[in-house]
């Protein structure tokens, strides 16, 4: 099946039609952690996209070498090793250009390294076995998705700061609500990709 | 804060051990409460089987991985500590994946990625960060149990509500009578944001009515 894709339509699955947020449920923490300011989201959403391209090219040649040694137990740990550094270097990058941006992340700078979603990613391209140039694909139309959905969450959590809301509902039981009314439209994606 | 009625300060005086595992279950329940873990507990909980099992795993996960990093508490470095909970951590879980598929092929493929993602649990790194590598080992086994049972009973909470919705049916058993029409929309995506939006709503509301009688 997935020498038939086109790189157009990985893209599009893996941002609109298979939405890593809103239907696979990856990176849910971040989701409701840092979605609370339009802002605040956007270049979480940046530094989380960044992360995800370089570990997918990671993942990829280690998949390729796990192979060649015949130790694919080893993968797990080796993929989480490299998202791990790879979110350091991120980590010292944004301190060292943005200390203000630095401090708005805050905690979910180095939880990026626990974002299901960046391991998530990694895990489905080997098993869709995808090559390089899908590899990247899939990582920047992953990232977009997980980008647009914190976007989108942050924007309508924005609104809703000034809306009037029972006591009971205030906090993380809101924002499933949006995120599941969220995940419905989503689903109007559906076929879009062409499977 | 000091009001006469309170006798016990639960936070000065050490709690007994049995405390440990009792304030996983509901006062400090890791989903209901805490919000940690969240991306299994809305995507596995489709079904009540898939809840148990994926709960059953994370539990193994966190007590293998407590016991461990309070046995070593002592000897890891305070600079690289969060690195190596992660390799621990990955290592149980490789263990867990293989002895998974293993047993039943079919449960693996109905979890699928997710048991890898077992890694990226925040719940787990958390136990280990905030718990076991500050106590001894006793008092960790305690902490991960009571969390792990808390964590799979609120998979469970899930589960079970979204498999009788969404398929009319319990452990693939079908509960309510042949007329019954599935709400397809609980077991899909936005039937986990919505089932756990109301059992947070429960929670909430049972907690608000404890705080004033």
């Amino acid at each position: 099946m997935s020498t038939e894709e086109s790189l157009w339509n990985i893209f599009i699955n893996a941002s609109l039609v298979n939405n890593f947020v809103l239907a696979y449920f990856l990176g849910i923490c971040p989701f409701l952690g840092v979605s609370g300011k339009l802002e605040t989201a956007t270049k979480m959403g940046g530094a989380v996209m960044f992360v995800m391209l370089i570990s997918s090219m990671c993942a990829y040649g280690i998949h390729h070498l796990l192979i060649a040694i015949n130790a694919p137990f080893l993968e797990l740990i080796s993929f989480i090793v490299v998202i791990a550094s790879t979110v350091q270097l991120v980590e010292m990058f944004i301190k060292k250009m943005s200390p203000a941006l630095f401090r708005s992340l805050g905690i979910f700078l180095p939880l990026i390294t626990t974002n299901c979603a960046i391991l998530g990613l990694a895990l489905f391209q080997t098993n869709k076995g995808y090559n390089f140039g899908e590899s990247l694909i899939y990582a920047l139309g992953a990232g977009a998705g997980f980008t647009l959905a914190l976007v989108l969450i942050a924007g309508l959590r924005e609104r809703l700061g000034l809306a009037e809301v029972p006591d009971v509902v205030k906090g993380t039981a809101l924002t499933l609500f949006i995120a599941g009314i969220l995940s419905l439209t989503f689903m109007g994606f559906a076929g879009l990709g062409g499977q | 804060m000091s009001k006469p009625g309170n006798t016990i300060d639960h936070t000065r005086t050490v709690p007994p051990a049995t405390d440990e595992f009792v304030k996983g279950l509901w006062r400090d329940n890791p989903v209901f409460v805490q919000v940690l873990g969240m991306c299994p507990v809305l995507a596995v909980s489709n079904t009540a089987i898939n809840a148990l099992a994926m709960g059953l795993a994370t539990t193994f996960v966190m007590l293998m991985s407590n016991i461990l990093v309070s046995l070593l508490r002592n000897f890891i470095p305070k600079q690289v500590r969060i690195a190596s909970y992660i390799l621990i951590i990955a290592t149980f879980v490789t263990i867990t994946d293989y002895a998974i598929q293993a047993i039943s092929v079919e449960l693996h493929k109905s979890l699928g990625a997710f048991i890898a993602l077992i890694v990226v649990n925040c719940l787990i790194l958390s136990r280990a960060e905030a718990f076991a590598s500050k106590n001894n080992l006793g008092r960790s086994i305690l902490d991960a149990l009571g969390m792990g049972v808390g964590f799979t009973f609120a998979l469970f909470c899930l589960g079970a509500v979204r498999e009788l919705l969404g398929n009319g049916s319990l452990f693939g058993a079908a509960v309510f009578p042949a007329g019954f029409q599935p709400w397809i929309v609980m077991i899909l995506p936005a039937g986990g944001f919505f089932t756990l939006a109301l059992w947070l709503l429960i929670f909430n509301a049972a907690k608000a009515k404890t705080a004033t009688p």
